[in-house]
Formats: C-alpha cells, sequence, structure tokens
C-alpha cells in the first residue's frame, strides 16, 4: 500500500493556551497537515482511546481518530506534555505514534529527558513554519508503523543508532543555525537559574534537536 | 491619501515597530501564516492575545496586593503572559516578563511590582501600536489596495 498524501497525515495538537492552539494550528494545516487541537493531556489520551491496563492492541475503537503524529507543550497543568508521552509509549495500542515536545523554556535536562522518554524531537517556542518540515519524517514512520510494524521497529533502531552519531558531531555547524533559539533566544537569560551563563555552549540543545536529521 | 502614501506609511509604521523591538520576527510570522483562506488570522490572534493579557494583568494586581504575597502564583501569570506575549511577537513585553519572573523567584515584591508597572506600559503601548496597524490595513484595502508584505 503507497504512503498516504500529505493532506492524510493527521496531527494531534495538545497545549493549555488557546493563543498557542490557535497558532499550532494554524502553522499545521498551512503545512497541509489535518490537525485536532485540544487544551490537556488528558483530552488527549481520551481522543486517543487510551485505556488504562488494557495491554494487548485490539482492533481500533471506530469512535477514535487515528493519529499520525502527537505535539504537546510541555508546560500544561495536571499532565504534563511530559506526563503524557509517557502514557503514550506506556501504551502498548498507542506506543507507537510519534510524539514531539514543545516548551518556551529551554532547559536541557528537560529536553533531555523528554527524548530520552521516547519524544522524537523538542522545538522550542515561538514554533516556526521551518519547525513543521522537520516534522514530516516522524509522521511518515508513524504512518508505515502502522501498516508494517515489524519492519519499522528495526528501521527505528537502525535510525536512531546512526542520528545519534550524526547529531553530535554536527552541534558546531548546524546547532546554531537550526536550534537557533537555545543560543539566541531572551529565553536564555530568562533561564539563568536552570542554565547558567558558563555551561550554555557546553549544553547545546543541538545535540538533542538533531536527532534524525537527515541534512546534517 | 492616495493609496500609494497609505502602503507607504503602512511600511515605515511597521518597519519603525520592528526597529524598536516592540514587536519582532514572530509578528511577521504571524502575517506569513495569514492568507485569503484565513484572512483575519492575525487580527483573531492579537484579539486573544489583548483579552488574555488584560486579564492575567488584572490577577497580577491582585495577587500582588496582597499582604502575603504568593509568588509561585505571581510567577505562573507571567509565565502565560511571557508565552502569548512571545507567541504573537510582542517583544517588549516578553522581556519584561523575563526580568519579572526574577523577581518572583528571589520573591522580591518591590522589584515585582515595578515589573508589572513597566509590563502594563509595554503592554498598552503594544496595543496602541496594533490598533493602528490594523487601522492603517483597513485603510489601504478600502482604498482598494493591498497590504504591503514586510518579509
Amino acid at each position: 500500500m503507497a504512503v498516504d498524501s500529505e493532506a492524510q497525515f493527521h496531527v494531534l495538537a495538545v497545549d493549555d493556551s488557546l493563543i498557542d492552539r490557535k497558532l499550532i494550528e494554524r502553522l499545521l494545516k498551512t503545512s497541509s497537515y489535518q490537525v485536532t487541537a485540544v487544551d490537556s493531556g488528558s483530552k488527549a489520551l481520551e481522543l486517543l482511546g487510551f485505556r488504562e491496563g488494557i495491554s494487548s492492541p485490539s482492533t481500533p475503537d471506530k469512535n477514535e481518530i487515528e493519529v499520525n503524529l502527537v505535539i504537546t507543550d510541555y508546560c500544561m497543568p495536571g499532565m504534563t506534555g511530559y506526563d503524557l508521552l509517557k502514557k503514550i509509549k506506556e501504551s502498548s495500542s498507542l506506543k507507537d505514534i510519534p510524539v514531539v515536545i514543545m516548551s518556551s523554556e529551554n532547559v536541557p535536562s528537560r529536553i533531555n529527558r523528554c527524548l530520552e522518554g521516547g519524544a522524537e524531537e523538542f522545538f522550542l517556542k515561538p514554533i516556526q513554519l521551518s519547525d513543521m518540515v522537520k516534522l514530516r519524517p516522524y509522521l511518515q514512520k508513524g504512518k508505515l508503523k502502522d501498516q508494517q510494524p515489524s519492519l519499522h521497529q528495526e528501521q527505528e533502531q537502525e535510525n536512531n543508532s546512526s542520528s545519534s552519531n550524526s547529531s553530535s558531531s554536527s552541534t558546531d555547524n548546524n546547532g546554531s543555525k537550526n536550534k537557533r533559539k537555545a543560543m539566541d533566544d531572551d529565553d536564555d537569560t530568562d533561564d539563568d537559574r536552570v542554565l547558567p551563563e558558563k555551561t550554555r555552549p557546553r549544553l547545546s540543545t543541538s545535540n538533542f534537536t538533531l536527532v534524525s536529521y537527515e541534512e546534517i | 491619501m492616495d493609496l500609494g502614501s497609505l502602503q507607504r506609511r503602512y511600511i515605515d509604521f511597521t518597519s519603525a515597530l520592528l526597529r524598536e523591538g516592540i514587536l519582532d520576527g514572530q509578528f511577521t510570522q504571524l502575517q506569513q501564516l495569514q492568507d485569503e483562506s484565513n484572512p483575519d488570522f492575525v487580527l483573531e490572534v492579537v484579539t486573544l492575545f489583548f483579552e488574555d493579557s488584560e486579564k492575567l494583568l488584572n490577577e497580577l494586581s491582585r495577587t500582588l496586593e496582597q499582604q502575603v504575597v504568593d509568588f509561585k502564583k505571581v510567577d505562573a501569570h507571567v509565565h502565560q503572559l511571557k508565552g502569548s506575549s512571545a507567541s504573537i511577537g510582542a517583544q517588549k513585553v516578553k522581556d519584561v516578563c523575563m526580568a519579572f519572573r526574577n523577581y518572583c523567584e528571589e520573591m522580591n515584591q518591590e522589584g515585582c511590582l515595578n515589573c508589572l508597572r513597566q509590563v502594563k506600559d509595554q503592554y498598552l503601548l503594544v496595543k496602541n501600536k496594533l490598533e493602528t496597524l490594523f487601522m492603517l490595513e483597513q485603510q489601504i484595502l478600502a482604498a482598494g489596495g493591498s497590504i504591503p508584505m514586510m518579509w
């Protein structure tokens, strides 16, 4: 079965801020993705048909939507983006859905934790149109996984090991370009308490955000 | 005023806002997301920002006037204001919010009150400027022209 066109990619966006929801919705639609936007992690899980304690992936409930990617804000009341990520990754029926995390704060330990928790990528807010393009490989992976689960689990392992090599060597060149916000954004000074000036150059978030970028 | 002059005035006005740092590239990004299918996108988002900000500023005044200030609450509000101002490109508002959060962390009431004054000023300034900007856009459209793209 051929991969469907972009217009068929469905993204579930989660953010408690109405302004940011409107923004991400517009960004995603402009990029020809289908969007459903919700204001909380619990609503997201509900839509995804998450059921606590059910271990076997059965045929999907007809009322649930099919989602190719979840993009969620980190800081949300109640369930954080990280909590949502964990719930998705711990669910046998949902774990293959790629999850991307967004945050207005440049906190390396947070970014690291999310990536280690299974997030594909971590975007700094405000999200740009150029960030939308970066979603495509995850969406394609997510869609293909639906159709051929075993093949793509292997592929993912390959990608992970090769991309972690490439990302660490590319921080100097692409770091400032790709995650310009990590370096230049005002958020840096804002987070002096979590990201002291002198450690900033070493703790470039571009290490993390370049996972699986082929254009390196 | 003829269309050409209106458009020139619009360009000068917008350039000045960007140059003075009242608005930043994020605002331009919003404009780029607007098109025929979503002709009021910027207006909608900015209106949400005005509503949200006014609520937050009122809450902030109230919280900081308490006998015992709940700095965590103040910080949460400032965090939200910082986020929304960043999302629409209201750079100066965002900048004050950053300093504001530092005072919250230090639990410095004086510092916070000072920042609240500043953030209110900057908010009113950007609100005023944006309202003027939208008015200039309406004038251009009414004269049968199109709004110059600033990117």
